[in-house]
């Protein structure tokens, strides 16, 4: 099939290898390459330092028993059914409000209103989170005079309502319109509509959002410091007084001069990270498989 | 939501309602629309249509792009409000009530005025079953042991029960798109409204699909009011007892030219207007 040609003319040409553009080609793709490359090395080298060192840390007093003194035969069970108790709390608080505040703002809100929540929303995500444990301090421990494992889950609730809100008005503005109008036009209610075609079409994404903000809660140290404190009495379901968490945890314990404090630290970041990472895994599995359908 | 559903719109507004608006006869109109314009914000979309459309029977709407067809279309069960600034002006009786009534819940007038969109809209969460039942479900007057008749029935009318039967709980999705077309048109016949609307409703389908759905619409004729807008000459000729043929203004609204039976429009129409559109000459 190949039809007669004539040798290719200079204007079709491309570069030789000499060639100023060709040149410049190169040097850039290796240094988008290298800051790729420096980019990655942090987190790679913390997962395989955290893993390494955490690993190492591993045993069956960690998840077991209460820490003592020095650290000899202790371990950070209060520390992980803390993590557990708070963050599931703030869960409790942060889905119905983050989730009604995104549907408002993408199914109700006029565009002005909305723009603004948004806009506040977005600040929301991006304050310091240590203010936010100042905030909650000053409303849910002062006035009790006591730290309190409720302060820290408002304060984690406080960090995860922007991100549920956010996602859930992103995802829903996602979900076609025309699944509104049919369901409006078969004489349904605009609220059922909402919840029943909007929602429920866009809940794997809203979940997604949800699953995030749980891991972002998992890992936040500073609403925790002045707020649940953290504790080194074991406290099941006791939300009135102080309660360990992992971030704590490890934040307390990598600071003292014992070495068996220092391992019990290492251990405590492996198993957060192993759980911030469980939670991203299956919310990208997730979305792997909304996208093959 | 409950059992006073059977006459939900306003009592009659107008007595005068029978005066033939579109030159249809005597029969009492099952829609009657009077003088009415229709904006989006300031800018007016259709203005002064008069006509009148009879019951069981099927009007197409046809016209250039940008007149107006289904605007006015979604005036007919109030869709159209849900547009921002969208208002209207004029009158819409259906069976002699005022829809634009202060007094009529315009999603009740929904149960009333189906509609079937121009892209199969069948909800993507929900089986073949689920779909066909969503209007009786989500409206709150699920009767369980009714369901599964009204799902045969309904199915059956659109002409899609013997493709159906054995998958009802397969979603709703994974048929083809003219199967989905007759699954949104089963859809709406099973809250049991009066009238259906149908916005271009084979546009998107591929010739085969839109000659089952044209069969479809001949059929639903004996239990329904259909009004059909479409841009396809032909299917109004094929499918229609009576047209109106709109087209647009300087002022970019959109107008009614002509009314009439069908076979008078496409054949031996009164205006120029329509003449040159049905012959091809613009449009």
């Amino acid at each position: 099939m190949t039809a007669a040609a004539v040798p290719i003319p200079d204007h079709l040409r491309r570069a030789s290898g000499r060639e100023r553009r060709a040149v410049v080609d190169r040097s850039m793709r290796i240094v988008t390459l290298a800051c790729t490359v420096i980019a990655i090395i942090p987190l790679v080298a913390l997962l395989a330092f955290v893993t390494i060192n955490g690993v190492a840390a591993l045993n069956v007093d960690l998840i077991t028993k209460p820490p003592r003194a020095l650290g000899i035969g202790g371990g950070a069970v209060t520390a992980i059914t803390g993590s557990i108790q708070m963050v599931a709390l703030a869960t409790l608080i942060a889905v119905p409000v983050g989730l009604s505040a995104g549907v408002y703002v993408s199914e109700l809100a006029g565009h002005r209103t909305a723009g603004v929540i948004r806009f506040a929303a977005d600040v929301l995500v991006g304050i310091p989170s240590i203010l936010v444990g100042v905030f909650v301090f000053t409303f849910l421990v002062l006035p009790f005079k006591q730290y309190n494992a409720f302060a820290g889950s408002v304060a984690l609730a406080v960090i995860m309502v922007p991100v549920i809100m956010r996602t859930t008005e992103e995802i829903l503005k996602l979900v076609p319109g025309d699944l509104r109008e049919a369901s409006l036009a078969l004489g349904i209610r605009r609220w059922r509509t909402v919840l029943s075609v909007a929602v429920r079409v866009g809940w794997p994404g809203i979940l997604t959002g949800i699953m995030l903000a749980v891991a972002r809660a998992a890992g936040e140290t500073a609403p925790l410091i002045m707020t649940a404190l953290g504790s080194r009495l074991l406290n099941i379901g006791d939300f009135g007084r102080p309660m360990d968490a992992l971030p704590l945890f490890i934040y307390q314990n990598a600071r003292q001069p014992y070495p068996a404090l220092n391992e019990q630290a290492w251990g405590a970041a492996f198993l957060l990270l192993l759980a911030v990472l469980v939670i991203n895994i299956l919310v990208r599995a997730r979305s792997l498989r909304g996208t093959s359908r | 939501m409950t059992t006073d559903e059977q006459r939900s719109v306003a009592p009659a507004q107008a007595p005068t309602a029978e005066a033939a608006a579109g030159g249809t006869g005597a029969a009492s109109p099952k829609i009657e629309v009077r003088d009415l314009d229709v904006y989006y914000g300031a800018f007016r979309a259709v203005k002064g249509v008069t006509m009148a459309v009879r019951p069981r029977s099927v009007t197409a709407v046809i016209g250039p792009s940008g007149c107006g067809k289904s605007t006015f279309l979604r005036t007919l069960n109030r869709m159209h409000e849900l547009a921002p600034k969208a208002r209207v002006e004029g009158t819409v009786l259906l069976d002699g009530a005022n829809v634009y009534d202060p007094a009529v819940d315009p999603v009740r007038l929904r149960r009333y005025v189906g509609m079937v969109f121009q892209r199969p809209n069948p909800f993507p969460t929900m089986s073949i079953y689920d779909n066909v039942v969503a209007g009786i479900r989500l409206a709150g007057r699920s009767s369980r042991s009714e369901l599964d008749g009204i799902v045969e029935r309904s199915l059956r009318r659109a002409a899609l029960w013997n493709e159906v039967k054995d998958k009802l709980r397969e979603p709703g999705t994974s048929l083809s798109g003219g199967q989905q077309q007759r699954l949104c048109i089963a859809r709406a016949i099973a809250v049991d409204p009066e009238v259906v609307l149908m916005d271009e409703p084979a546009s998107a389908l591929d010739p085969v699909a839109t000659l089952r759905i044209e069969e479809l619409i001949a059929e639903l004729r004996t239990n329904y009011t259909i009004v059909i807008v479409t841009h396809n000459m032909q299917q109004a000729g094929r499918v229609s007892d009576e047209t109106a043929f709109f087209t647009m203004d300087e002022d970019r609204a959109g107008y009614l030219v002509e009314f009439g039976p069908t076979r008078e429009i496409f054949t031996n129409p009164r205006e120029q207007l329509t003449e040159d559109y049905v012959s091809g000459r613009f449009g």
